[in-house]
C-alpha cells in the first residue's frame, strides 16, 4: 500500500509550515479574486485584482519559483493594472458604485462557474490525492535555473515571443490612433455607427 | 508540499474567473477576470513543472512566455475596448449588438445583408 506509507509521512492531518502558509495565501487570494469579479465598484476591482495577482506571487514563492514571482510582480502587478486602471479611466469609468455593473445573466454564470469548480475540484483531488511535491534541495525556479533552461533550451520561442510583443505594439498603436485615415476608413465601413471622435455617442448614459 | 493544494487553488481562481467573464458587463473587468483564469493556469504550470522537477524547465518557460503574452493581450483587448468606447460612447459588452440575429428576421422578410445566412 503506497498509499498508505505515502499517507503516514505526510497527510491532510498534519501539515507542514509551507502547506499552512500556501493554504493562508490561497485563501487571502481567492477572496481577492472573488471580491473583484463581485465588487460593484469599478476601480476598487483593480485594486483587490492586486492583491490576488500579487498572492499568486507569494504561492509562486512557496513553490520555489522564485523568478517566476518577481516577474509576476513586475507584469502583472506593475504594467497590467496600470493599464487596467488607465482603460478604467479612459472609458470614463464611474468612481463610485455602478449598479450595472453585473450583467442579467448573473446567477445563470454563478450556476456555470460553481458547477465547473465543483466538478474540477472533484476531479482533481481525486488525481492528485498522494502526490506530493518535493520541495527540499535546491530551488526550482532560482533565477540562474530559469534563465539557463530559457536560454539554452527555449531560445527560439524566446525571440518568436519578442516579434509577437513587436506585433502586438504596432497593432495597439494602430487601434488607437486617434485620427488619421484608419479613423475615416472604419467611419465610412460602419454605417453611421461611427461618430467624430471627440464627440461621444448621446447614448452614453449620464454618469 | 501536497500538488492538491496549489491545484485547487488554480481551479478555484479559474472558476472565479469563469464566473466574471459570463456576469460582468463592463469589458474591462472582462478583461480583468481573463487575467484570473490567466494566473490560474500559470499557477498549474508551476505547479506541475515544480513536481515533476523537469530538466528542461518547461512549466516555468511557459510560465514566462503565457505572462509575455498575457501582457500582448490586455494591450490589444484595451485598445479594442477604447475604440469601441469611441465610437459608441459606451463599454457595456450587452449593448454591442450589432451582430446578433434580430428575433423578426429570421421567419419574417430578411434584411438585405442577411439574405444569405436565411438562405442557406
Amino acid at each position: 500500500m503506497t498509499l498508505a506509507a505515502t499517507a503516514a509521512g505526510h497527510g491532510f492531518l498534519s501539515p507542514s509550515g509551507v502547506e499552512i502558509a500556501f493554504v493562508l495565501v490561497g485563501i487571502a487570494t481567492l477572496g481577492a479574486a472573488v471580491l473583484t469579479v463581485t465588487t460593484r465598484q469599478l476601480v476598487h476591482a483593480a485594486l483587490w485584482l492586486v492583491v490576488a495577482l500579487g498572492g499568486v506571487a507569494v504561492a509562486y514563492l512557496l513553490l520555489t519559483a522564485e523568478f517566476i514571482a518577481w516577474v509576476q510582480v513586475l507584469i502583472y502587478v506593475g504594467s497590467v493594472v496600470v493599464l487596467l486602471l488607465f482603460g478604467l479611466m479612459l472609458t470614463k469609468a464611474p468612481i463610485g458604485r455602478s449598479p450595472d455593473a453585473d450583467s442579467g445573466n448573473r446567477w445563470a454564470a454563478l450556476v456555470v462557474a460553481l458547477a465547473s469548480a465543483a466538478a474540477l475540484v472533484w476531479v482533481v483531488v481525486d488525481a492528485f490525492r498522494a502526490t506530493w511535491i518535493n520541495l527540499d534541495g535546491a530551488a526550482q525556479g532560482s533565477t540562474e535555473a530559469s534563465g539557463r533552461s530559457l536560454f539554452q533550451y527555449w531560445v527560439l520561442p524566446f525571440e518568436a515571443l519578442s516579434v509577437l510583443l513587436l506585433a502586438a505594439l504596432v497593432g495597439a498603436i494602430v487601434l488607437s490612433r486617434k485620427s488619421g485615415e484608419g479613423e475615416a476608413a472604419a467611419a465610412s465601413l460602419t454605417n453611421g455607427a461611427a461618430r467624430a471622435p471627440a464627440a461621444p455617442a448621446p447614448r452614453e448614459e449620464q454618469r | 508540499m501536497h500538488l492538491a493544494y496549489p491545484a485547487v487553488l488554480a481551479v478555484l481562481l479559474f472558476c472565479t474567473g469563469l464566473y466574471g467573464v459570463l456576469a460582468r458587463r463592463n469589458a474591462i473587468l472582462v478583461l480583468m477576470s481573463v487575467e484570473l483564469m490567466l494566473n490560474a493556469v500559470n499557477l498549474n504550470l508551476v505547479a506541475f513543472d515544480v513536481w515533476l522537477r523537469d530538466t528542461l524547465h518547461a512549466g516555468q518557460a511557459l510560465t514566462l512566455f503565457t505572462i509575455a503574452i498575457a501582457a500582448a493581450e490586455i494591450g490589444i483587448g484595451l485598445a479594442i475596448v477604447l475604440l469601441v468606447y469611441r465610437n459608441r460612447g459606451s463599454s457595456d459588452i450587452d449593448r454591442l449588438r450589432d451582430l446578433a440575429e434580430k428575433p423578426g428576421a429570421a421567419d419574417g422578410e430578411p434584411q438585405p445583408d442577411t439574405t444569405a445566412e436565411a438562405a442557406a
